[in-house]
This record gives structure tokens, C-alpha cells and sequence, in this order.
């Protein structure tokens, strides 16, 4: 009786810490070749062939495409700089320049890689569309209502993650820190 | 009392165990992955425009709304494949993904440093049988061998700007990719 007893705790624990495991590793993504700068963090292996077995699960599972190491490099925002989730509702800024490269993108999804709907159809920018200063560097507000200049809407949903993909960059599995790659700042201004 | 903590940490062993089999099972046993996902639209080796993602639809999730993009779906078992894809104003790339959807390759139009971008696509057993006095590989031919006899390769052209997703669509109407008549 004592052994059914044991066995089934036995069994009960490794369910809950073996898929539990899993399921957290692949949907919070793991440190493996990660390389995080400010709220940013990209993977530049998973798009290579020596991408690692959680990578590998987690585009398997989501059904994505990684951007290639040979096309670029993408780099996944999911909190503010003080880490806190990206909450629609809230008014956010995006500050700053971009590394080297020859194109830029940045687009806002839902936490599942969905696009988000709005009134005026915009997802994002590219670089060619941003209004910059002077001095290269540029300013986006994210936020549920207009405003002026580089705006992408959030559609006033709870949750959201932000990807900013390089295009033809010297980033990738050799960046090391920060200076190499300077990112954008994201800081919340307003929440209600 | 020390049995139950034996059985506790046999336990925690055996869910190691089960978090790694699992991380390595689930890509085989995925069914909404990136090829399978494309199956429904895409036949197999002819070069299929994709749908631009909107909120409501997206083939595959976090694709790039600023690209337009066309996927091949190739199978290899019948032979190599020829892409053959003309590079757009702005930018160009074209990438291969195993069936697990493994970026195994990816080039852009400054890479390949042409107007053109072409490519052998073959198994890495089609490249052993390929006759060695074919002196011309090396300088003209860029050859990519594909772990998988299956795969992905997905071409993607920029619209720098939103008006501009037209010409980036149409650039890629007259991507090709088809089986190597020769063989």
C-alpha cells in the first residue's frame, strides 16, 4: 500500500515539475544565448542552425519563423526598462537610437504574435518612416490615443510585447554588451 | 519519514527527466508549426504569395507587416530545386527553414550582390552526386544544402513605406523556385 502510495506521489511531482517546467521555459524564454540590453533581448542563435533545444520547441510550438542570422536579428521587448509588463492602456516612450543596420522595423503584437487593431491601421514603423531630431535619434509614443509624430496604438489592450527587427546588421551571435548595440529606452509617462 | 523524502526527490528527479523528453519531443509532435501552418496554402515547390498579417489573420504569428513575403514549401526527394528571385528596390532576403522550421540559411540582396538572387537548393546527398568536373559551381552557382529533404524558404521583399508594399509584392511575383528540369 505504502509503495502505490509513494509511487503516485512519485509521479504526481514529476508532472507538475516537468511540464511545468517546460511550459514556463518555452513560454518565458530561457537565457540560452540570450542577449538582454536594457528591456531588449534578442536570441540571434535561434536563428542559426545551433539553435538550442528550447528555441527549437518554442518555434515549433508558436509556429513562427525566427529571422535568419543571415537576414538579421530581432530583439523582443516585453516590459518597460523598469520591468514592468507593457500594458496597453498606459502611455509609453520609446527614446533613443538603434544600432547599425542597414533597415529597421518595429512593430507591436500581443503577448501570442498577434497584430494588434486599431483605427488607423498601423502596427509600426520602419526606419524609413520615423521622424527623427536632428541628431538621428527619435522619439515613439505607444499609447490608446493619437498623438503627434511617431505613434504606434495600442488599441487599449491589457497586454503587449514589442519586436524591433534589425535588417542587414553587424549584430548578432558575436555582440557581447550594450555599447556594441545601443537600444532604444522604453519608459511609461502616463497610466490611468 | 525518510522514505517520504525519497519518494519526494525520486519524484524530482523523474520531473527532470520529463522536462527534458518533453522539450525534446514537442518539436516532432507539433502540428501547427510554421510547415504545417504554410501546407494548407502553399503547394509544394512553386513559389506562393503570403498573405499580408492583419489583426484578424496571420499565417504564422509575428510576422514582419512591413515586408511582403512568398514562401516555397519544397520537397527535395525528386531532385534539387532552383530559386530564382529578383531583388526589389529596398531590400531582399530570402531564408530556409527545415520542417521544424530550424533558419538553417538566410541571404539578403547585398550578400548575393546581384539583381538576381539564385540558388541550388539540394540535400546534402544530392551535393556528394553532383559530377566534379561541374567547374562552373563554384563561380557561378550558390549552392545551399538543406538538412531536411522538406523544408521552408521564404522570400520577403521591404516597403520601406506603407505605399510602397505594392512594388515589394510585385517584386516578388516573378520570384521561381521549381525542380531542376535537367535531371
Amino acid at each position: 500500500m505504502r509503495l502505490i502510495f509513494g509511487c503516485l506521489l512519485a509521479f504526481a511531482i514529476a508532472a507538475v515539475i516537468g511540464l511545468g517546467a517546460t511550459w514556463l521555459t518555452l513560454s518565458r524564454g530561457t537565457a540560452f544565448g540570450a542577449i538582454p540590453i536594457g528591456a531588449w533581448t534578442a536570441w540571434p542563435k535561434t536563428g542559426t542552425q545551433d539553435a538550442d533545444p528550447y528555441s527549437r520547441a518554442t518555434i515549433a510550438r508558436s509556429g513562427e519563423l525566427p529571422v535568419g542570422s543571415g537576414d538579421g536579428v530581432a530583439f523582443l521587448a516585453r516590459t518597460d526598462d523598469n520591468g514592468q509588463s507593457l500594458d496597453g492602456r498606459c502611455d509609453v516612450l520609446i527614446n533613443g537610437i538603434t544600432p547599425q543596420a542597414r533597415f529597421w522595423t518595429i512593430t507591436l503584437y500581443d503577448p501570442q504574435g498577434r497584430l494588434v487593431a486599431n483605427s488607423i491601421d498601423r502596427y509600426g514603423f520602419t526606419s524609413q518612416e520615423i521622424i527623427r531630431r536632428a541628431d538621428g535619434s527619435f522619439e515613439i509614443a505607444v499609447a490608446p490615443r493619437a498623438r503627434p509624430n511617431n505613434w504606434i496604438p495600442t488599441g487599449g489592450i491589457e497586454g503587449y510585447v514589442l519586436m524591433l527587427r534589425l535588417y542587414d546588421t553587424p549584430v548578432g551571435v558575436a555582440t557581447r554588451a550594450a555599447r556594441e548595440a545601443p537600444m532604444p529606452n522604453i519608459q511609461v509617462r502616463a497610466c490611468p | 519519514m525518510m522514505r517520504w523524502l525519497l519518494w519526494l526527490l525520486a519524484g524530482a528527479l523523474l520531473g527532470g527527466i520529463v522536462h527534458l523528453v518533453t522539450v525534446l519531443v514537442l518539436p516532432a509532435t507539433a502540428t501547427q508549426d510554421a510547415y504545417a501552418r504554410f501546407a494548407v496554402i502553399a503547394p509544394v515547390n512553386a513559389v506562393t504569395p503570403v498573405p499580408p498579417p492583419t489583426p484578424q489573420n496571420a499565417v504564422i504569428p509575428f510576422m514582419d507587416p512591413a515586408f511582403a513575403a512568398a514562401v516555397c514549401r519544397y520537397d527535395l526527394s525528386a531532385g534539387p530545386i532552383k530559386l530564382r528571385v529578383p531583388v526589389s528596390t529596398a531590400y531582399t532576403s530570402v531564408s530556409f527553414y527545415t520542417r521544424r522550421g530550424v533558419a538553417y540559411y538566410a541571404i539578403n540582396d547585398r550578400a548575393a550582390g546581384r539583381r538576381v538572387i539564385e540558388l541550388d537548393l539540394m540535400t546534402n546527398e544530392q551535393r556528394a552526386n553532383l559530377p566534379d568536373d561541374e567547374e562552373v559551381t563554384a563561380a557561378d552557382r550558390l549552392i545551399v544544402e538543406s538538412p531536411t529533404s522538406t523544408g521552408l524558404i521564404l522570400v520577403r521583399a521591404l516597403a520601406p513605406e506603407t505605399s510602397t508594399m505594392p512594388v515589394a509584392q510585385g517584386a516578388l511575383n516573378s520570384a521561381r523556385c521549381q525542380t531542376d528540369a535537367k535531371s
